[in-house]
């Protein structure tokens, strides 16, 4: 087992350290000199310089990439412009926020999705399976930003039952948390719900048509057992797989949920940072949120590792 | 030469039979129906856009739709029907470009990594490192280097969708390199570039169509996602994104200037996706078992 | 007073082209401790058979149309999913042809076992155990008690073979159907698992249908014979007549490319033509086609089975009765 983790944080490094290169290669991308991006046309020739001597610009490329490394490995990701704090300490008081509200939206996910998706396989070809991936197929293709809208026109300006945004830490009122987070975690939950019912309904299927599920039934286990332990175990693994790239998709949705409703995440920050032109910000936040989801699929490996005893018993 | 590499040619996926099965696939053609829709205004755009989409006329402000303003007015009078169809050009513009880029980058990158095993480690490695970035936080950083025009959120686009791409057609290239028919076309002695170009990337074809039909599909979702946060192409670019962002602050009085392009949005999001359905059912082999 | 009465069962299957029938008019009886070998050409309706009798048909793309399955003073036809649950297991238990892919590979084998028990008796889970090993010793499974926390990966498919068996038998059922059960084994596995199945019989008193294609499992194992065809039963016989004086041509032709135990998986070719779909059937006999003996009335109707000897039918306008 532990051999496992071990492998996967070692595939996973080649990966982080061409994830750091590419955001430290991107304030030197920049068309034009990075520090009038920053300062704008009007800045005097003395703004100019300080930029460049905080942010290292004057330095040789190599100097630059040695000290980012440097700095990285200390947990070091520079000052925000913008906000005059250190990038770490920012993003870590608001991915609290967003992990909270990714938490919320991927239980949605999981209730929705593999309930939608095993009872569609389960009913196939009746109304209800029909239904179900109307509905998924709905969800895959509404724009979350636009149901947000929708959903504050009906909940919260005309039913007032909820508030159209803001942000309550589940630290400090967990009914106010559930109050501000409850639309965004909806309308972010829908895309991946509806991508999981159909992952779903497609590996049941495959998986109730193997023998194995004949052997169940031969036993004479009822059929409540043959589906949600036989079935699901074997479904599950295949299912676990794609949690990574759900995850992935709940991170980018939250960018533009949090900036709807409001909500001072890391989706927030970013956008606020990528408008104000606070690179530092930028680079730090995305190095950090991917190194996130880094960690994110090395845990889903493992799981599959977990639920697979073929996996689980050559692995150790 | 030539000869014996014809003979040991593989037959190609009937693509005549598959044009029928779709033509018989009810949900492809509905959505077919929608995007074609999309795909017909955007291309009439310049004829059939009534007004100049950014032409303000302060006169007519918060016009509901009417007779004279078919899908009503926005907040500087501006026709909102000229206003969204000129968006959806700009979507399939946006999006055919991103799916351009995948087809003709993803293919080349995919292929000689699948192909080429000796360059297949640092390729991959790269482009795995693409994909671990969160789609849409990438793509707005990209947009922070770049600056916020169309082109920039092409390039952007295609920079977060080529790798998805390339992986997809790197694994069709490893299961077709080990073919019989690709190997005796080896041992015929048959170049990597012809082996490439006429025993594999043909049949590695349908699951590339397949992705990039849904491609299409997320490369017009994120790109509306970029105009509304205010990264995509500046306003007052009548990008479907702008609309809505600007409508926003008007949508208690004026809900039709968000509800009109979110639902041309959705109704091409829709019809990519019930494409890409259709077309999986009929060329994916491995899952056309299920229907 | 038999075990097991099956009779004029008809299983159909909705297809594209409308309902086929997989079974037709199918009557056999199964007697206690007795072993009866049902015979046929992969196609010819023997596994949907087993399939109807376990009440398995794949749904609902299957159904029972007509016909009566009665065991234990019930028509199985007729019984409510929930009763047919509790007759699988104890009742009536099967092995399946696919060793390498019925059992679930996510589970233990124990587990796999001790389910079975725990489904049917209210046994602790410590008293399953025990039995659960004990099966596993019964079907041969050397050191049980450790090789119950395995994975089917981890097992041979012999030895997974065995555990299908060890799962089929540990409620002691009063029928086992065997669907060719060791089509997918080595010749030598394939002996030591029949010979087990015959101890088995003997030790638990069960009876047991077993299915096959193979004519020389039959003379090893059976007492009975019921050889079908294209989704009819073509002959009846005790297994000494069947071999001796074969009455149906088509057991006839079987007998002529007999395979023995000792050749590995011989299949039934010698036959020219081959089993008709089950939508382009013809009109009369169905082995008319096929068959030397076939003159214009076999194309007219579908030939009744008769009691052409004593103990002994054929469906077949050809031979006389003696």
């Amino acid at each position: 087992m532990g051999r496992i983790v071990i492998r996967r944080l070692a595939s996973a490094l080649p990966i982080m350290a061409i994830v750091s290169v590419i955001t430290f290669a991107m304030i030197h991308l920049i068309p034009g000199d990075p520090a009038v991006a920053i300062a704008g046309l009007s800045a005097t020739a003395e703004q100019l310089e300080t930029i460049r001597r905080d942010l290292g610009l004057d330095q040789p490329v190599l100097t630059q990439l040695w000290r980012w490394y440097a700095n990285v490995l200390r947990g070091d990701l520079g000052r925000s412009l913008l906000l005059g704090q250190p990038v770490v300490q920012v993003m870590t008081q608001r991915l609290q926020v967003t992990l909270a509200l990714s938490a919320y939206a991927l239980v949605l996910t999981l209730l929705l999705g593999l309930t939608a998706g095993i009872v569609a396989a389960l009913r196939q070809n009746t109304w209800i399976d029909q239904a179900a991936m109307v509905f998924a197929m709905i969800g895959i293709s509404l724009p979350n930003f636009w149901l947000g809208l929708l959903m504050i026109i009906l909940f919260a300006v005309d039913l007032r039952w909820l508030p159209t945004g803001g942000y309550i830490p589940l630290t400090a009122d967990p009914l106010g948390w559930l109050a501000t987070s409850t639309m965004p975690a909806v309308s972010l939950a829908l895309l991946q719900a509806g991508l999981l019912a159909r992952i779903t309904r497609s590996t049941m299927l495959e998986v109730l048509r193997q023998d194995y599920i004949r052997t169940a039934r031969a036993k004479g286990l009822p059929n409540r057992v043959v589906v949600m332990k036989h079935a699901l175990a074997n479904a599950l693994i295949p299912i676990v797989t794609v949690l990574g790239i759900i995850v992935s998709l709940l991170i980018s949705g939250s960018v533009v949920t949090e900036t709807l409703f409001s909500i001072p995440g890391v989706g927030q920050l970013l956008t606020q940072a990528v408008l104000n032109r606070d690179y530092p910000m930028v680079q730090g936040g995305l190095l950090m949120t991917t190194a996130l989801l880094v960690l994110v699929n090395i845990a889903v490996e493992v799981c599959y590792a977990l639920l697979d005893p073929r996996v689980r018993t050559d692995g150790s | 030469m030539a000869a014996e590499d014809d003979f040991l040619e593989v037959r190609q996926p009937p693509w005549r039979a598959a044009t029928r099965r779709l033509l018989h696939h009810r949900l492809f053609l509905l959505g077919l129906i929608l995007f074609g829709m999309v795909a017909i205004v955007a291309i009439l755009a310049p004829w059939i856009a009534p007004q100049d989409p950014n032409k303000l006329a302060m006169r007519f402000k918060f016009r509901p739709p009417d007779r004279d303003f078919l899908f009503g007015t926005d907040n500087f009078g501006r026709s909102l029907w000229s206003r969204v169809i000129w968006g959806a050009r700009l979507s399939m513009l946006i999006g055919s470009s991103v799916v351009l880029i995948n087809a003709v980058c993803g293919t080349a990158i995919g292929a000689a990594a699948g192909y080429f095993r000796q360059i297949d480690n640092v390729l991959m490695r790269v482009n795995d490192a693409l994909m671990a970035f969160p789609a849409v936080l990438l793509a707005i950083a990209v947009t922070a280097v770049l600056g916020p025009s169309v082109n920039d959120v092409i390039i952007a686009l295609g920079i977060v969708y080529t790798p998805r791409t390339a992986r997809i057609v790197r694994s069709s290239v490893i299961v077709l390199r080990e073919m019989d028919y690709v190997q005796a076309a080896v041992a015929a002695g048959a170049g990597h570039w012809r082996i490439l170009r006429r025993h594999i990337l043909p049949n590695a074809l349908a699951p590339l169509i397949v992705q990039l039909s849904f491609l299409f599909a997320y490369a017009v979702l994120t790109e509306a996602t970029l105009s509304f946060l205010g990264v995509g192409a500046v306003p007052p670019t009548p990008t479907w994104g702008n609309i809505m962002a600007e409508g926003r602050q008007y949508m208690i009085d004026a809900p039709w200037i968000i509800a009109i392009p979110g639902l041309a949005l959705m109704m091409t999001v829709l019809g990519l996706n019930l494409l890409g359905d259709g077309l999986r059912d009929v060329l994916d082999p491995r899952l056309r078992v299920q229907s | 007073m038999s075990l097991l009465e099956v009779r004029d069962l008809t299983t159909v299957f909705r297809t594209g082209r409308g309902e086929v029938t997989a079974v037709e008019d199918i009557s056999f009886d199964l007697a206690e401790g007795e072993v009866l070998g049902i015979v046929g050409e992969s196609g010819s309706g023997k596994s949907v058979t087993a399939l109807t009798i376990m009440g398995l048909l794949p749904r609902p793309t299957a159904r029972i149309r007509s016909g009566a399955i009665r065991f234990g003073g019930e028509d199985l036809t007729r019984l409510p999913e929930s009763r047919m649950q509790r007759i699988r297991g104890p009742g009536i238990a099967m092995v399946f042809q696919e060793p390498m892919t019925s059992l679930n590979p996510v589970f233990s084998i124990g587990d796999q076992i001790m389910e079975t028990i725990r489904a049917h008796e209210p046994l602790s889970p410590r008293a399953a155990f025990s039995r659960a090993v004990a099966m596993l010793e019964k079907v041969g499974i050397a050191s049980a008690a450790t090789r119950m926390a395995d994975y089917p990966h981890q097992l041979s498919g012999g030895q997974r073979q065995r555990v299908m068996l060890a799962i089929a038998l540990v409620c002691r059922p009063r029928v086992l159907i065997a669907d060719e059960p060791t089509t997918a084994l080595d010749v030598t596995i394939q002996a030591q698992i029949l010979d087990l199945l015959l101890d088995l019989r003997d030790e638990l008193g069960m009876a047991i249908i077993l299915i096959t294609h193979n004519m020389g499992v039959i003379a090893e194992t059976a007492d009975r014979v019921l050889v079908m065809y294209a989704g009819r039963i073509a002959e009846e016989a005790p297994v000494a007549g069947l071999f001796d004086a074969p009455l149906h041509p088509y057991t006839n032709g079987l007998l002529e490319c007999v395979p023995s135990l000792t050749e590995d998986r011989a299949r039934l070719v010698a036959i020219p033509g081959t089993l008709p779909e089950a939508h382009r059937r013809p009109p009369g006999c169905r082995y008319a086609p096929r068959c030397p003996l076939a003159a214009a009335d076999c194309g007219h109707g579908l030939p009744p089975l008769r009691a052409l000897v004593p103990g002994h039918r054929a469906a077949c306008l050809r031979i006389a009765p003696s």
